[in-house]
């Protein structure tokens, strides 16, 4: 029955590329608002995912410890662009990049400190015997693409029609005009880091049940996050998250079909290269021309 | 603002052009460190050819990204390529270690400048993306099982020690420390004068604006390439130097950490210095060990914190620092 | 005649490079006070130090008898300062009206902006017909348009020109400038207008400074600045 499996691996394929959409999404909007990759965002995710499993271990029930943990990782975020991120504006490239490394560092390991490095259940609120789950399609692969399009649906609710998120397009294409207008960049900047993590930390909760809990969750997922990232576009938004469902679903066609699952992240490899070489602007993206 | 610039930009102590090497000192240094291979004991010894090696590999990244300006996140894969290729030469082929390593070089510079040419269209973040997606990739494809009957898969490849020619007197370990002592001079020389050279004014000239030096007749596509292709060899070089100190490889000794390692050797040394690349090594083979002392399991955590701090505190690396004190001591020996 | 704007030995530099070696200058209300002098001569940093924006800035800054010279951009522009930078600014990414509404981010008051829009789009038509197209596709003299008026929403009292008629041509700026005589008579706002081009300048301005190399050489009523000599020869090509 090829064509059932083709449908599993096509719908598996976009219930992780649904988390890739909303990794590639935070990838996106901190890139818009600062230009800076926050190479980051994985671990950062990772390590939410755990304080909210410690949360639940602790006996709180899930969508309490969700919910805590989204804003918990708000918070987080929006500390570290205002501690580590913002005293480097002016830096040299370099010194940021490996700033942002040593903030992937510090998250992976923080995590493993506190919570052990032991492979962990994460509970999934999608239960197997759900209503929607059909023979093709369980549960938890419904419902994380349901909860990836709504969060994609709320964010651009939020940046198209409403004045904070038009503040904050602004203040990320052009802060100095920003700022004679009365906007204050620094506080949207926090604002937007702390969304970012916030999404992270929903991808996170989303792929934990399927991939389980360790320190290494998401750093194959953070290049699949990049490949889709690059091939809508690092500027674009709807690029983002048409990109990262576009990866989730090659990567499991590719990995079943073509090269067999051990080299499925060389796959996200080769997308990323080829993406940047032949197309770097991506699907989306604007050509990005430099003038003299 | 372009986006080399912003990167080379502002390094403020770290970047000057190169002062002139003073000889007398370079060659009092070398004897030291020769002499350390009789005083010292094995392990010593042993930590001694691992710092030249990662030495090596950071002269090897700071060509491309200190010189040349394009970040590279991925160097692991090519310390990789080099101690796999020596490896496989050795374990496959019976071919000795002198041999292995100029191979492990060149396929290493192959390989480099195969990455280089599609890199040539990739600025600043883009690459630094792709590299970084390389660097993680890396174990995963050493682990292929369709490459195993070559790599050997996650068991990896035994190598044996070198022993020392000719009969002479000297251990295995002493041998090998004062071979390794012997590439690293010739590493550091080859790389301070292609620095020197019209091509290393052609790579610093792109690096710093990257328009104004092809319209001045630089051919950056060639010297970009080139850049990342002699960076890969360096490394490579470097990675075959650690599989004969260690006697081993496997994939987990290349994992996306060895390839933040390099680039944190990197700049806590100094963006753009050569001798940077000698306090890099220390800071990266023996932090580690310190952190893992502060807390056990959280030592990549306060390694990543010392790393931040460094940035903020020294951004031009320990180099910058050194110019910055020496400038000023300088200044008042002239008033 | 309130004074609304006035500076007492105003410094103003980048890192360690001074380009403003203290200067004082005033803008009475509903003037249109003009910044004449050329290239480097100091103007953009002048209105950069007003707004305390990119410079380091050192002396007095008083609007409408408060100092503001400690504040912050942000604070400034919401006490009623309306900076239109040297190269428009305009958000490229965003829509026309966007832009606009955007303009008036530090009100308060909802209805009042939304009657702003309309009566901006009154002045500059052009900007109405092109309400939702991205800003970044307008032509020069529009974006300048939308610059002005986005300046506008904010209900600014003293309003900041930096070179609006750079770049463009001499049609469009006469276009642009009748429509600001206009504001000028309609809207009650204070205007300090930074121009190369000395001869528009003093056609709309009541009183001129001419600044070089960082210092006023010469002020008073844009007539006198008018027929004297030195500037007729330097500035006006005569």
């Amino acid at each position: 029955m090829t064509m059932e499996i083709f449908l599993q691996q096509l719908i598996a394929g976009l219930s992780t590329g649904g988390i890739y959409a909303c990794v590639a999404l935070a990838l996106v909007m901190i890139y818009q608002a600062t230009h800076h990759v926050n190479f980051a965002q994985g671990e950062m995710a990772m390590f939410s995912t755990f304080l909210a499993w410690a949360m639940i271990q602790a006996g709180l029930p899930y969508w309490v410890a969700f919910f805590a943990t989204v804003l918990l990782s708000f918070v987080l975020g929006a500390a570290i662009e205002f501690v580590v991120i913002r005293p480097l504006h002016r830096a040299p490239e370099l010194n940021v990049v490996v700033v942002f490394i040593g903030l992937l560092v510090i998250f992976h390991s923080v995590a493993g400190w506190l919570f052990g490095t032991q492979i962990k259940e994460f509970p999934t609120p999608f239960a197997k015997d759900a209503w929607y789950a059909t023979r093709l399609m369980s549960a938890h692969q419904v419902g994380t693409i349901f909860v990836a399009l709504c969060l994609v649906a709320a964010l651009f609710t939020f940046f198209r029609h409403t004045t904070l998120g038009l503040t904050l397009r602004a203040a990320a294409q052009n802060p100095a005009s920003s700022r004679l207008l009365g906007i204050h960049v620094g506080r949207l900047l926090m604002l937007g880091w702390g969304l970012a993590a916030a999404i992270g930390a929903v991808a996170g909760m989303m792929v934990a049940p399927v991939v389980y809990l360790d320190p290494g969750m998401m750093v194959g997922i953070l290049i699949y996050a990049f490949a889709g990232a690059l091939i809508g576009g690092i500027d674009n938004p709807v690029g983002a998250v048409v990109g990262g469902f576009l990866v989730g679903v090659l990567e499991n066609l590719i990995g079943t079909y073509v090269v067999g699952t051990e080299l499925k992240l060389s796959v996200a490899l080769v997308l990323i290269v080829g993406v940047l070489v032949v197309r770097p602007a991506g699907l989306f993206g604007r050509r990005i021309v430099q003038r003299v | 603002m372009n986006r080399a610039s912003a990167l080379a930009g502002n390094f403020q102590a770290g970047v000057r052009s190169p002062a002139p090497v003073r000889w007398p000192w370079v060659a009092a240094l070398v004897v030291l460190a020769a002499l350390l291979a009789f005083i010292a004991k094995g392990y010593v010894l042993f930590q001694g050819s691992m710092l030249l090696s990662y030495a090596i590999a950071l002269v090897g990244l700071n060509l491309l990204t200190g010189y040349n300006g394009q970040i590279s996140l991925g160097h692991g894969a090519f310390y990789a390529i080099g101690a796999y290729t020596t490896a496989i030469l050795m374990d496959k082929g019976g071919v000795p270690y002198w041999v292995g390593l100029p191979a492990a070089g060149m396929v290493s510079l192959g390989v480099g400048y195969a990455f280089g040419r599609p890199a040539l269209k990739l600025q600043g973040l883009y690459l630094a993306l792709a590299t970084f997606a390389l660097g993680v990739v890396a174990p995963q494809l050493l682990k292929y099982k369709h490459l195993e009957p070559w790599t050997g898969g996650v068991g990896g490849i035994v190598l044996n020690k070198p022993e020392a020619p000719f009969g002479l007197p000297l251990s295995a370990d002493q041998w090998f420390y004062l071979f390794t002592l012997a590439v690293t001079v010739v590493m550091f020389v080859l790389a301070r004068n292609l620095i020197d050279s019209g091509s290393g004014r052609a790579l610093r000239a792109i690096r710093d604006h990257e328009m104004a030096a092809e319209s001045m007749g630089v051919d950056n596509r060639h010297h970009k390439s080139m850049a990342f292709a002699l960076s890969a060899a360096f490394t490579g070089v470097a990675g075959a130097l650690s599989a004969l100190a260690v006697q081993f490889v496997s994939p987990d000794s290349f994992t996306m950490f060895l390839s933040i390692s390099l680039i944190v050797g990197v700049v806590v040394g100094g963006i753009g210095t050569l001798w940077g690349a000698l306090f890099g090594a220390a800071f990266i083979m023996f932090v580690p060990a310190v952190a893992e002392k502060v807390s056990k399991d959280a030592a990549w955590g306060v390694y990543g914190v010392v790393l931040i701090l460094f940035i903020f505190v020294m951004p031009g690396g320990v180099m910058g620092l050194l110019n910055r004190v020496s400038d000023r001591i300088r200044r008042d020996d002239r008033r | 005649m309130t004074r609304l704007l006035e500076t007492r030995a105003l410094h103003a530099g980048y890192g360690a490079t001074e380009v403003l070696h203290g200067i004082d200058i005033q803008v009475d209300e509903g003037c249109v006070t003009a910044l004449l002098g050329a290239n480097g001569a100091g103007k953009t940093t002048t209105l950069r130090a007003l707004c305390h924006f990119q410079v380091k800035t050192s002396g007095q800054v008083w609007f409408q008898g408060q100092r503001i010279d400690a504040l912050g951009t942000e604070q400034i522009a919401a006490l009623g300062v309306g900076h239109v930078p040297d190269g428009r600014g305009t958000f490229v990414g965003l829509t026309t009206e966007e832009n606009l509404r955007l303009g008036g981010h530090a009100r308060r008051d909802r209805r009042a902006v939304a009657q702003d829009l309309e009566r901006l789009y009154a002045y500059f038509p052009r900007l109405k017909e092109r309400r939702q197209q991205q800003a970044g596709t307008l032509s020069g003299g529009e974006q300048q348009m939308l610059a002005i008026a986005r300046a506008l929403m904010g209900r600014p009292k003293l309003l900041l020109l930096d070179e609006p008629s750079f770049g463009l041509a001499p049609l469009v700026v006469k276009d642009i400038f009748s429509i600001m005589r206009r504001i000028r008579d309609e809207e009650k706002v204070s205007i300090l207008l930074v121009e190369q081009n000395a001869r528009i300048a003093l056609d709309l301005a009541d009183t001129a400074y001419l600044l070089e190399t960082g210092r006023i050489v010469k002020s008073g009523s844009s007539d006198a600045l008018r027929n004297d000599d030195a500037v007729r020869r330097a500035y006006l090509g005569q």
